[in-house]
């Protein structure tokens, strides 16, 4: 048995109590149940913004295609669902009755071979971890081994999301095209458009990502999340000292692509629909951004980062659309230039001493106080200056 | 899939869609050739790229409508003004943009990415509230419309010809400023050891900048070139900036003759392949075979061999 | 001066090992042996090839042509970390730490337990890692800085950080280059006593350009030049042979 208390320090459970006590009493308390819906959807792309942590933040991997993993976890599960509301009877107008309308739109007139396996939950809900996680590793195994990294990897993952794209929108018959796999309406008889169903599927999303939470602290706690920060910064050194790399990155790439696979799922679920909008390059690059704002290397700040980005588009793409986009640039570059750590920088430069003192009752301590030396920046660090010969 | 048309069909329908093909290589080389001096030369990911771009077609469009306007009698040249301005405009935003964000990032690549992705939303956006979302097109002078008949079924329009000459006697500028004038060789010496660059007495801020702005000016006569043969929306430029980073890599990134190589293999590739299966299939396919090539040779079609 | 021997008895034996980078020949029908627990130092100007040859050991360089034989197992066949886990250190010319983890973490991902993906996610850090961590650290000078940032390390302090890094491997031959640049005079002498401790039990690799510290150290000197040997021996024959004050030591 793993003992709680080796990875969870008290700073990190404190942190996990004040995040559940946010997303199950204060939001849910505070708000009717769709404004509710919009913060679980919300919360589904923190799935990838946790993912991207590990991977890029921890990792240095950037991959500009997670919207690609977070599709394939929202489209399995939209087939699953949409199956289910294709039954023969409900379809009885339809030219060929059974299979979903937009199939039948585009004169398809038989079930596709890969939709079949779909109509068991079973078989979708495995899908749902395993086809990302398969998808992630031939693509990680093909570079990684190669040595392809940094901004190769980050173009051709890239490439990838906005080949899906294409795909996705130009197989419509297959896929939904660019309208995706909508109306969606129950899930085992369950109606999941109905309030008590969006309340349930509210917290499922959120018991799920504090269970990701957990587990990636995990990770982050054990010797391969010291491994990613050590390759990071110096991928020779490791490899020299006995470790292959490339599984390492593999391992790293095929979690996060998990992870946001689920948040998927999720959305799907809650929102009612699956669409490539959620796939291509600009949501992808978005999503590098919650986990930017929350901070790239703090799970819990890409939390709170995805919240907040998305709350504000929200609230300034219904007020002032023509700034919204001025505002997503700005902070872009604010978040590279101007406060690289993110939420989580500030938090510990200024909240984290008055917390741990307060809280913990601890001195601070002299210099770096309470600071992980895990969370340092993500800088390529300055040449060592060479000594005067 | 050839079974339907006869032998004289497929060759002309081959040249045809060979000659779309090359207008389409044209564009791919003025975009990338930019990208590969910013990208291949100085290694810096400019998202925005795409975006100094279309800023060169709007400056185009700005100077169509203002000869039209004030100096009818120039307008069968106005195109030559236009580029020129094109490449000043955008070279001197990029030059802003090296001194404001682009140098501080120099060792940090991936954020690089980053920031020249929000420059590119605000551009946008930007060209959005000034010129409207509406896509805006020029009109060309009369020598610039038509068609050279080649044989009875094909036709080549001239604008084109027009762009693709002006390809060639861009390509062959920045093949000179870059290998063979002393600007281009203190640019590729910094590049290549910045400490040691320098050193020897260059100033290496300066030919940062210089280098970076080059990159966008010639984006932005790309941009110029772009109106004669479509029109120009505010997003136009980010439907662009995946195949021209893939077109840079694919070619190999430091090599001016890759990129070369490289546009011209995958416009064909994808104008050969349209006529036959959907535009987007098309697209997929070709991006895909791309991808797969890369990751069997990541170092790209043409490569220097480098100490690691 | 070598005829072809039995292997066996040495630790390492490069045999006819050409490495050509574009038809530049860095290392050029190289044939090198190292005993056991011997301190065999290479020389040789800048640009001699002796960072590609210590390359080409683990592996970082594939060789062209010839053999590295390491307890009379193909080493050129190998991948990197398959070299390291037969027993081969390499220690690099610039200091590379993991410069974002404690002294102490820097230590413990060297320790050769755990190196598969879940092997890494199981590990814990029990006695026998402390323990361990800590001889280490005593032994590279390091053992009050243990929870220091590794990025905050003088010059010469990571060096010996990392020396302890490939210590904690226990490797049977340890390849380190330019262990000494950059260091002040009591460094110098500090690992030179370093050196000579760890040697206990097996063989090391040096590559260096400061005499006095070669001298301190090497039981053998090879001389490099344009990827050749142009002498071997110890350092007194070495540094009377004309050859190399010719194009070596002269100047
Ligand atoms: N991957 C490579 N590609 C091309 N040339 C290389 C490569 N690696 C090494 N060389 C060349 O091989 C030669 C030997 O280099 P090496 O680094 O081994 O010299 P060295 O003896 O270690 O010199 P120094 O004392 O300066 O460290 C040099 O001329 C170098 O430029
Ligand atoms: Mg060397």
């Amino acid at each position: 048995m793993i003992n709680l208390k080796s990875f969870m320090a008290r700073q990190d459970v404190l942190a996990l109590l004040i995040l559940a006590a946010l997303l199950f009493v204060v939001m849910p308390m505070s708000m009717d149940i769709f404004r509710l819906n919009l913060i679980g959807k919300y919360l589904t792309y923190a799935f990838v913004a946790i993912g991207l942590v590990l991977c890029w933040g921890k990792g240095g991997i950037l991959s500009l295609g997670q919207g690609v993993f977070f599709g394939l976890g929202g489209y399995c599960m939209a087939m699953y669902l949409k199956l289910e509301s294709s039954t023969p009877e409900a379809t009885a107008i339809q030219s060929t009755p059974g299979i979903p309308d937009f199939m039948d739109w585009n004169q398809i007139t038989e079930l596709p071979w890969f939709w079949e396996p779909f109509n068991s939950l079973t078989f979708t809900l495995v899908a749902i971890l395993v086809v990302p996680a398969l998808f992630a590793f031939i693509i990680g195994a093909a570079m990684f081994k190669r040595r392809v990294g940094g901004v190769y990897f980050a173009i051709i993952t890239q490439a990838i999301a906005a080949i899906l794209t294409i795909l996705i929108i130009g197989q419509q018959g297959y896929t939904g095209g660019v309208n995706g796999i909508t109306d969606l309406r129950t899930l085992k008889g369950w109606d999941i458009r109905s309030d008590d169903a969006k309340y349930v599927l509210y917290f499922l999303n959120g018991a799920l990502l504090l269970g990701v939470l957990v587990l990636c602290q995990f990770v982050l706690k054990s010797k391969l999340g010291r491994l990613l920060v050590a390759l990071r910064d110096k991928e020779d050194r490791v490899r020299f000292s006995g470790y292959d790399v490339a599984n390492f990155k593999i391992f790293v790439f095929c979690f996060a692509a998990v992870l946001s696979a689920i948040g998927g799922a999720m959305f799907t679920l809650q929102v009612g629909f699956m669409s490539p909008s959620f796939v291509g390059i600009v949501p992808s690059i978005e999503m590098v951004i919650f986990c930017a704002v929350g901070g790239r290397l703090s799970i819990f700040g890409a939390v709170y980062g995805t919240l907040l980005v998305n709350w504000a588009k929200t609230t300034f793409s219904e007020t002032f659309p023509e700034l919204w986009l001025f505002g997503l640039g700005a902070l872009f570059i604010a978040v590279v230039l101007v406060f690289p750590n993110g939420l989580s920088g500030l938090y510990r430069s200024y909240l984290a001493p008055h917390v741990d003192r307060w809280i913990f009752r601890k001195p601070p301590e002299g210099g770096s106080s309470g600071a992980d030396p895990l969370d340092t920046p993500a800088f390529e660090p300055e040449p060592a200056a060479r000594p005067a010969e | 899939m050839f079974a339907d048309y006869t032998w004289t069909e497929l060759g002309s329908i081959f040249a045809m869609q060979g000659f779309a093909g090359l207008i389409l290589f044209s564009v791919f080389v003025l975009m990338a050739l930019g990208l590969a001096i910013i990208f291949g030369q100085m290694g810096v990911i400019n998202m925005a790229h795409g975006e100094f771009m279309i800023l060169g077609a709007y400056v185009t469009y700005l100077c169509s409508n203002f000869v039209e306007a004030f100096v009818p009698a120039l307008f069968g040249v106005y195109f030559f003004f236009a580029m020129i301005l094109a490449f000043f405009t955008a070279g001197a935003l990029g030059a802003l943009v090296e001194w404001s964000m682009i140098r501080h990032l120099y060792r940090r690549p991936l954020d690089t990415l980053l920031a020249t992705w929000g420059l590119s939303l605000i551009l946008q956006q930007a060209y959005r509230s000034i010129f409207g979302a509406r896509e805006v097109g020029v009109t060309l002078p009369d020598w610039l419309l038509g068609s050279v008949p080649l044989t009875d079924i094909i036709e080549i329009p001239i604008n084109g010809i027009f762009v693709m000459v002006l390809t060639l006697v861009i390509a062959v500028s920045v093949y000179f400023l870059m290998f063979r004038s002393r600007t281009g060789m203190q640019s590729r010496a910094v590049v290549q050891n910045r400490v040691m660059a320098g050193a020897v007495g260059i100033n290496t801020e300066k030919v940062d900048r210089m280098t970076f702005a080059l990159g966008c000016g010639i984006a932005g006569v790309a941009g110029s070139a772009f109106t004669m043969i479509g029109s120009t929306g505010p997003t136009a430029g980010q439907l662009y900036i995946v195949d021209t980073f893939l077109i840079v890599v694919f070619g190999g990134a430091a090599s001016l003759l890759g990129t070369i190589a490289s546009s011209f293999a995958i416009s064909q590739a994808q104008s050969t392949m349209e006529f036959f299966l959907s535009g987007s299939m098309a697209k997929v396919l070709t991006l895909l075979t791309v991808v797969g090539i890369l990751m069997l040779r990541p170092e790209g079609l043409f490569s220097a061999k480098i100490r690691r | 001066m070598n005829t072809v021997t039995n292997n066996t008895d040495f630790l390492l034996a490069i045999e006819n090992l050409t490495v050509s980078f574009d038809g530049f020949k860095a290392v050029n029908d190289l044939n090198l042996y190292v005993d056991e627990n011997e301190i065999h130092v290479i020389i040789g100007p800048n640009g001699a090839g002796k960072t590609t040859v210590l390359d080409l050991i683990c592996g970082r360089t594939k060789a062209t042509d010839g053999s590295i034989k390491f307890r009379n197992r193909e080493l050129t066949e190998m991948r990197e970390h398959e070299i390291v886990r037969e027993g081969v250190g390499r220690k690099f010319q610039n200091p590379s730490i993991y410069e974002d983890l404690t002294v102490f973490e820097n230590l413990e991902l060297s320790f050769p337990r755990g190196r598969s993906v879940w092997g890494a996610l199981s590990f814990q850090r029990d006695a026998e890692v402390t323990g361990r961590v800590r001889e280490i650290a005593e032994m590279v000078f390091l053992d009050t800085l243990l929870d220091m940032q590794a990025a905050l390390l003088s010059h010469g302090q990571k060096q010996w950080l990392e020396i302890g890094m490939l210590l904690i491997q226990d490797p049977e031959l340890l390849m380190l280059d330019e262990p000494v640049a950059g260091m002040s005079v009591s460094e110098r002498k500090q690992t030179a006593k370093l050196l000579n401790e760890i040697t206990k039990g097996r063989s090391v690799m040096v590559v260096e350009h400061d005499m006095k510290f070669v001298e301190d150290i090497a039981h053998r000197v090879t001389v490099l030049h344009q990827g050749k040997i142009l002498s071997e021996g110890s350092m007194a024959k070495v540094q009377s042979d004309p050859k190399v004050i010719d194009v070596y030591l002269g100047h």
